[in-house]
């Protein structure tokens, strides 16, 4: 077909065109380039195809990767096992029920002389303070994260962020090595007294301990441990909120706050009560600090100021003195609970978290 | 020393999608060809087909047989072995980033177990040189790194590395299509130097690089190739009504 | 009315920032102020002495804290390395892989002192004597699943030309991931790892019945061993001022250690994780 002349043509000269392939040639000038060429050639034909190696490495991370599996299995396997003793004795009355001291009439919880064990106390106790910790620390770390997030000036944000991390760093035992110095002298002096003053009537705060340890002093130390954790997260899921929903409610007039509370907050909620849940988890297990403020009482008032015990506490103070093989048990037996606990509330708020960021990691320091 | 390359019935999937139908054609030995098309043609998925790395996609899939030389690249060998054999440039430069200039054009050598450092170096400068890149690079070998060099530069150490194996074939998708003119007119007085020392195919959107570098080019047209033939009939005398619609500029 | 209301709640945000840096400056603040006079030679040279008597340090703890971690990062980085590998290349998509990243995360919440019973009943029970080797694995499979996800997110960055490159110069699939994947990401891999290991040289609870602890100075894998953060917290629950005073020391030793791994990280982060790979 030949092309018309109106239609514009490529302008190719003839001599940029190229010439006709002759017969598939092949040869190339200069022989001593010829042999080394072919001295890599014949290297890299000598290779092999490697499956064998390829298919081992892969095999080698599959390992490496199930190994997170076998963590999992490992600590279930391990604990149901050293546990066994105990549960074959009380089963599920392990958790709940209380003995009576037949002499005084007072509950007596944890016997580990005379070979009775409840639980009850220690599930309180942590119950207690993780949920009192939330109180404190979900309002401030939502305050926080909308400040960091809404608020904050550009130059402030990276420096606060950098203090948040730093906070989330702190050993545990560091946090309650202050608690125990610092913090428990202000309960016993200020805090305490101020608390039985203007909220004794609700009943929950009586005047019996004097130590400045207990409940509420676990509650602030653990406060403080875990706002760095919901905060952060509450500022990723804040961040996830698309700018345009944002947009589309100050267009309807609304002040500042009312944007963060119906376009931000009210989108992310369901990623916030992730992150608050997960901030459940972290209080649920705090050891150290909570060891050494809660009282170490295995016993159950009503007060807040009252001394109590936590699940993870009580392993701790007691497991390199025990004194019998029940008594380990049983403690092992606290410790598996502990796990299960805390492995559902931290997959609840995995998933949560997930849902509103869609897959992004999520790592929690 | 290149080889040529027979492509019989070959056909390409990504999942459904029926990307590649029947390609039948013959590309000559120590010459360059050129695949025009417009986008989404079929083109790149072609070229990716003839060093194995169409398959690398876990949603694809080839049916059809390319022969390279002698040797049926889908039956008689592994993807690993072809893809020594047959060399490939990407659309973007990609230099190897935590490497020296030295370490990516001995890449292909080194992490294959090549030991012989004196050779090495010989095999770089010639691939370098080869690649007109050795003035610019010669006293920086292992000093900078691969990606601190400009885009232009970038490739042309790309094609050194792909030279440094010594392959037979070359594939070069859109090689120069990132980059500037002075880069891409640089990267053509390559093309003209290397095909007669290998068998080059090359992809390109830009219809007057294939009539300024290749022997023979072909026409892609949504899967199918339309017209294979030399380039100098493709652009004055197409044989079939798309090539001519297409090299005019009613589309694509 | 509006207006009122906006402007308490800027005033109760910026209140709560407040809130959030007080305790540290006061932790920080305090630690300095009780710890820094017993930083002394002796303290990072001598053991401690025994009861009623003054002086000495925690050089054992020190030590003994080192050598657990040495025992920690050889089981968990390159087991964690190779679970991030596996996510990022070999698995990346598959169901396998979801549930495994799932796992992960939910295991970086346990608390540690699981780690430590579960190290207990499978190494201290059977061996019948408490070792530094059993809290050096409840320390290492802490460290596990934070140095894989880390690892994943770092992989999952290098971008997907380079692999392409590798494979296009038929470099073996393993040796591409190796030589070329994990080396670009290794910047970031590096300061994960770094992470995962600042996170476990704090911890005390796992410690507690595996590697017991030791007053005196102890290099054997199978005997118990002295760590820093167990040492601060028996001197701490003591009767005795002079083991207090270490303890503060010792405290501030650790959180000093831990603000400089995290300092460093956010440094070598802020500068580009992956140097060079855009």
């Amino acid at each position: 077909m030949i092309v018309s002349t109106n239609t514009p043509q490529i302008r190719i000269s003839q001599a940029q065109l190229q010439p006709e392939p002759g017969s598939p040639d092949g040869k190339r000038p200069g022989g001593t380039d010829a042999q080394e060429a072919s001295e890599v050639r014949t290297f890299l034909l000598g290779r092999g195809n490697s499956a064998l190696a390829d298919r081992g490495f892969r095999w080698l991370m599959v390992l490496c990767a199930l190994s997170i599996f076998g963590i999992v299995v490992l600590i279930v396997a391990e604990l149901v096992m050293r546990s066994s003793l105990v549960w074959s004795k009380f089963h599920f009355d392990f958790f709940y029920k209380a003995y009576f001291d037949p002499d005084t009439g007072l509950p007596n919880y944890w016997d580990p002389v005379n070979g009775h064990f409840s639980a009850l106390p220690f599930v309180y106790g942590t119950v207690v303070s993780s949920l009192l910790s939330l109180v404190l620390a979900v309002p401030l770390a939502i305050g926080v994260a909308v400040f960091l997030t809404e608020m904050c000036p550009q130059w402030l944000r990276g420096p606060l962020a950098f203090v948040t991390e730093l906070l989330a760093a702190i050993p545990s035992i560091i946090y309650g090595l202050w608690a125990m110095w610092v913090l428990v002298p202000i309960m016993r002096v200020y805090l305490n007294p101020a608390l039985v003053k203007f909220l004794g009537w609700t009943g929950f705060f009586a005047d019996d301990n004097p130590t400045g340890l207990g409940f509420v002093t676990a509650a602030i130390i653990l406060a403080i441990m875990i706002l760095p954790i919901i905060s952060s997260l509450t500022r990723e899921v804040m961040t996830a909120v698309p700018y345009s929903q944002r947009e589309a409610v100050l267009a309807l007039g609304a002040t500042r706050w009312e944007m963060i509370r119906m376009g931000v907050l009210r989108n992310a909620r369901i990623g916030i009560v992730g992150a608050v849940i997960l901030g459940l988890g972290r209080a649920l297990g705090e050891t150290m600090a909570v060891t050494m403020v809660i009282g170490n009482a295995p016993e159950i008032h009503r007060s807040l100021l009252s001394n109590g015990y936590s699940m993870a506490s009580v392993i701790a103070n007691e497991f390199t003195e025990a004194v019998s093989d029940l008594h380990r048990s049983a403690l092992m037996e606290i410790g598996l609970a502990l796990f299960i606990v805390t492995i559902i509330v931290n997959a609840l708020a995995q998933f949560l978290v997930w849902a509103v960021t869609r897959g992004a990691p999520a790592r929690v320091n | 020393m290149g080889v040529g390359i027979e492509v019989l019935n070959l056909n390409a999937w990504y999942g459904t999608n029926h990307t590649l139908q029947d390609i039948n054609l013959n590309i000559p030995a120590n010459h360059a060809t050129a695949l025009i098309g417009p986008s989404g043609c079929g083109k790149s998925t072609f070229v990716r087909c003839l060093n194995r790395m169409h398959e690398t996609n876990p949603i694809a899939r080839v049916t059809g047989t390319v022969r390279i030389g002698e040797l049926d690249i889908y039956e008689d060998a592994k993807p690993v072995e072809i893809r020594r054999r047959v060399g490939m440039v990407f659309q973007r430069p990609n230099p190897f980033p935590t490497m020296s200039i030295y370490d990516n054009v001995a890449a292909g050598l080194k992490l294959n177990g090549y030991s012989n450092r004196r050779a090495l170096d010989e095999i770089v400068e010639k691939s370098l040189k080869n690649s007109a890149l050795w003035d610019e690079v010669k006293d920086d070998l292992k000093k900078k790194s691969g990606a601190s060099l400009s885009g232009g530069q970038q490739q042309r150490l790309c094609i050194a590395r792909a030279l440094a194996v010594d392959p037979e074939v070359l594939l070069m998708d859109e090689p120069a299509s990132a980059l500037d003119p002075v880069s891409t007119s640089k990267i053509e007085d390559l093309i003209f130097q290397l095909k007669s020392q290998y068998t080059i195919v090359i992809v390109t959107h830009n219809m007057q690089q294939a009539a300024r570098v290749a022997e023979k080019t072909g026409f892609f047209l949504n899967g199918r190739m339309v017209e294979f033939d030399s380039t100098h009939k493709i652009f004055t005398n197409p044989s079939d009504k798309r090539t001519e619609d297409y090299i005019t500029g009613r589309f694509g | 009315m509006r207006g009122l209301a906006d402007g308490t709640v800027t005033a109760l945000a910026i209140l709560a920032t407040v809130l959030v840096i007080t305790p540290l400056v006061a932790i920080f603040g305090y630690l300095v102020y009780k710890g820094a006079s017993s930083l002394n030679l002796a303290f990072f040279t001598q053991i401690p002495k025994p009861v009623g008597e003054v002086g000495g340090g925690m050089a054992n703890a020190i030590l003994g804290s080192g050598i657990l971690l040495g025992m920690a990062s050889a089981l968990g980085v390159p087991v964690g390395i190779g679970g991030g590998i596996f996510l990022a290349e070999f698995g990346r998509g598959t169901k396998l892989a979801n549930a495994i990243r799932f796992t992960a995360d939910v295991l970086n919440g346990v608390p540690s002192i699981v780690m430590g019973l579960a190290a207990y009943s499978l190494i201290v029970v059977p061996q019948n004597h408490f070792s530094a080797f059993s809290g050096g694995v409840a320390l290492g499979i802490m460290m596990i699943p934070t140095v894989c996800r880390t690892t994943e997110e770092m992989l999952l960055m290098v971008p997907h030309a380079v692999r392409e490159a590798a494979l296009g110069l038929g470099v073996p699939n393993w040796r591409s991931v190796l030589s070329i994947t994990v080396k670009t990401a290794s910047p970031g891999i590096i300061t994960g790892c770094m992470l995962a290991f600042a996170r476990v040289a704090g911890e005390t609870a796992p410690l507690i019945f595996t590697a017991l602890g030791n007053s005196f100075w102890s290099i054997s894998p199978n005997e118990p061993i002295a760590a820093l953060p167990l040492q601060i917290w028996v001197y701490a629950l003591s009767p005795y001022d002079d083991w207090h005073r270490l303890a503060w020391a010792g405290a501030l030793v650790l959180i000093i250690l831990i603000v400089a791994a995290v300092s460093l990280v956010r440094f070598v982060a802020s500068r580009g994780i992956l140097k060079g790979a855009s």
